[in-house]
């Protein structure tokens, strides 16, 4: 999945010699954490994050607080040069850079001009989607041998009840290299005959089963 | 002169079958029907034979494409490319003869219920054929056609204007009642099943609360898989005694699905019997102090259709008609001699369940602590606008 196909338009964008308090203000009323800084021609020169903006702000346990600092302009606090990406990257690189540079924000350049942002919440939205929670389903998990062909003979099975999947995904189970999770969602609210027939293939159901107790 | 309790119906909700050895099973309203019998707990008097639901009534509720879709499904003139996208034809909701029918009965079995509560002629009604409560607009689901509950609560808001609430004690989200009602504040709806981490439908979380002008009138108890009796009925009766307090309904509408029991094969919570006494009773106790009794009471799942069913839609009837009092002692044996011979299973002979049915949940003080912390949370809205207004 592509960047183009997740990002947010930017709605609020902000100039570097704006002052800190219009930020704040944006910030507020739009309910957002951060704003790209952009020059007069929407190129990005930076990035200001709530987070900028309170280290700057005073101090609330202040008694006389110094208001004067939030006349400051935006480019005395904010993060430059700051990381973009390119609506053509993929979703996974913007993870990448969110776990690596330990931010939840990154606006999408296209020929230097400003055309999206992607934050920490779109990404986490595609996660969720990503589990098929959004549809009505049940969720069952399998524990299979790491080897070619395992997936379609499990999909094949449950393709044979005539029942929809809403989504797979896999997952190592524990730190070994032979054995994986499967875990789907499908379209039945009746998993317990598949659940049977799994079994009888010689998989492992590893859920449903009671919590604590070895299966 | 208005009667206590009615009881809503016919063979004819056996016609809603999909196939053999499909989960969902009618005969489950037979057994119950011939179990009161056999208490000499139903008179005829007490019957009410139902009409079958119109389209107009259906379509209070359910898309006209829709309609038309199961009406030709019914007579085997429905593309696979389109029933699916309305949700039939596949392994849960496959399609059979005349299915547009059996499910209209269903639909006017609830529909005779709402009538004989809403004219008067008796306080509280029974369709335990119907409590249907996946069934989308436009789409069927999890063995549901139409969605006779919410046509139910449409039929009662456009002809009273009364304020509706629905309690889902199904251990499945009642997800098609709650979306459909999400924005309209004069519909209150709430359920109480295993959460949707694993079970279909997968939704029904604390944070669902509606949209909009209905914000605040939906809510969910999605406690934990193994749930027992006790924290089962401590998360019910206290969720329901301060929703009902603050939403102050005028007809209650309760989907009396009986799958929360340890032995249903599709849901894994591990109730028993305790909690099909306590559920009615808190209902009938409610509809009196808020409802001038009115109350309609629904069946809904139930996979266990010979040890669980029968006894657990009984007790809703003994509690609607005989003054809140549940049967107890042994089940009567002429029931027993009746259907022994028919069920795979050993029939229960008391009214009430053993706790050594099952083995002790390893992780019982845990599951129950997370769920009292879940009720709290999801009443926390409710008490801190009573304390608002102290």
């Amino acid at each position: 999945m592509l960047v183009e196909e997740i990002m947010s338009e930017p709605l609020v964008t902000i100039n570097s010699n704006d002052r800190i308090e219009e930020a704040l203000e944006l910030l507020n009323k739009h309910k957002i954490r951060h704003i790209p800084v952009v020059s007069e021609n929407e190129q990005v020169v930076g990035i200001l994050s709530d987070r900028d903006i309170r280290d700057a702000a005073p101090s609330i346990l202040e008694e006389n607080q110094n208001r004067q600092i939030l006349q400051h302009e935006v480019s005395s606090i904010m993060t430059t040069p700051v990381i973009t990406v390119h609506p053509l990257d993929f979703i996974e690189d913007i993870a990448t850079i969110f776990y690596e540079h330990e931010i939840a924000c990154v606006p999408v350049t296209k020929n230097n001009q400003l055309v999206g942002i992607v934050t920490e919440k779109d990404l986490l939205y595609r996660l969720i989607q990503l589990t098929g929670i959004h549809e009505q389903s049940s969720q069952i998990e399998v524990k299979v041998p790491n080897k070619v062909g395992v997936l379609p003979n499990v999909t094949k099975i449950i393709s044979d009840r005539n029942t929809n999947i809403s989504s797979v995904f896999i997952y190592p189970y524990q730190d070994s290299y032979h054995e994986k999770i499967i875990v789907l969602r499908i379209q039945t609210m009746n998993p317990m005959p598949l659940i049977d027939e799994l079994k009888q293939h010689g998989y492992e159901v590893i859920w449903p089963n009671i919590p604590g107790l070895s299966k | 002169m208005t009667n206590e309790a009615s009881f809503v119906y016919t063979e004819a909700f056996k016609n809603y079958k999909f196939r053999d050895n499909h989960p969902f099973n009618q005969k489950r309203v037979e057994l119950t029907y011939d179990l009161l019998k056999s208490m000499n707990a139903l008179n005829d008097q007490q019957i009410i034979t139902p009409r079958v639901a119109s389209d107009e009534e259906i379509a209070l509720v359910h898309d006209r494409k829709y309609i038309d879709a199961v009406k030709r499904a019914s007579d085997n003139k429905l593309a696979q490319e389109e029933s699916l996208e309305y949700g039939i034809g596949t392994e849960d909701t496959p399609i059979f003869e005349d299915m547009h029918q059996a499910a209209a009965q269903l639909v006017g079995g609830t529909l005779t219920a709402v009538d004989a509560v809403l004219s008067g002629q008796t306080k509280r009604a029974l369709n335990l054929g119907g409590g249907l409560h996946h069934g989308f607009r436009r789409k069927a689901s999890g063995f549901c056609i139409y969605n006779d509950a919410a046509i139910a609560i449409q039929y009662i808001r456009e002809k009273f204007d009364y304020k509706v609430l629905y309690v889902d004690t199904d251990a499945h989200h009642g997800d098609g009642v709650q979306w459909i009602f999400y924005d309209d504040p004069n519909v209150c709806t709430l359920s109480i099943h295993e959460t949707g981490r694993y079970l279909f439908p997968g939704t029904g979380n604390i944070n669902e609360r509606g949209h909009n002008d209905g914000y605040g009138t939906s809510f969910n108890i999605p406690i934990d898989a193994f749930t027992e009796n006790e924290s089962f009925l401590n998360a019910y009766k206290e969720s329901l005694t301060e929703i009902t307090e603050h939403f102050k309904p005028d007809i209650i509408v309760t989907q009396n699905g009986a799958d929360a029991h340890v032995y249903d094969p599709l849901s894994h919570l591990c109730c028993t019997m305790e909690i099909y006494e306590g559920i009615p009773k808190l209902a009938y106790q409610l509809a009196n102090e808020y409802c001038d009794g009115k109350w309609v009471a629904l069946g809904g799942g139930g996979y266990d259709i010979w040890r669980v069913v029968p006894r657990a839609w009984a007790q809703i009837w003994s509690v609607a008609n005989n003054h809140g009092k549940t049967f107890s002692g042994s089940v009567p044996k002429r029931w027993l001699d009746q259907w022994q011979n028919e069920s795979p299973v050993n029939l229960p002979t008391t009214w009430h369940d053993e706790s050594s049915i099952y083995e002790p949940i390893p992780r019982k003080e845990e599951i129950t602590e997370k769920n009292a912390i879940l009720v709290n949370k999801l009443l926390e809205p409710i008490r801190n606008e009573q304390k608002y207004m102290l």
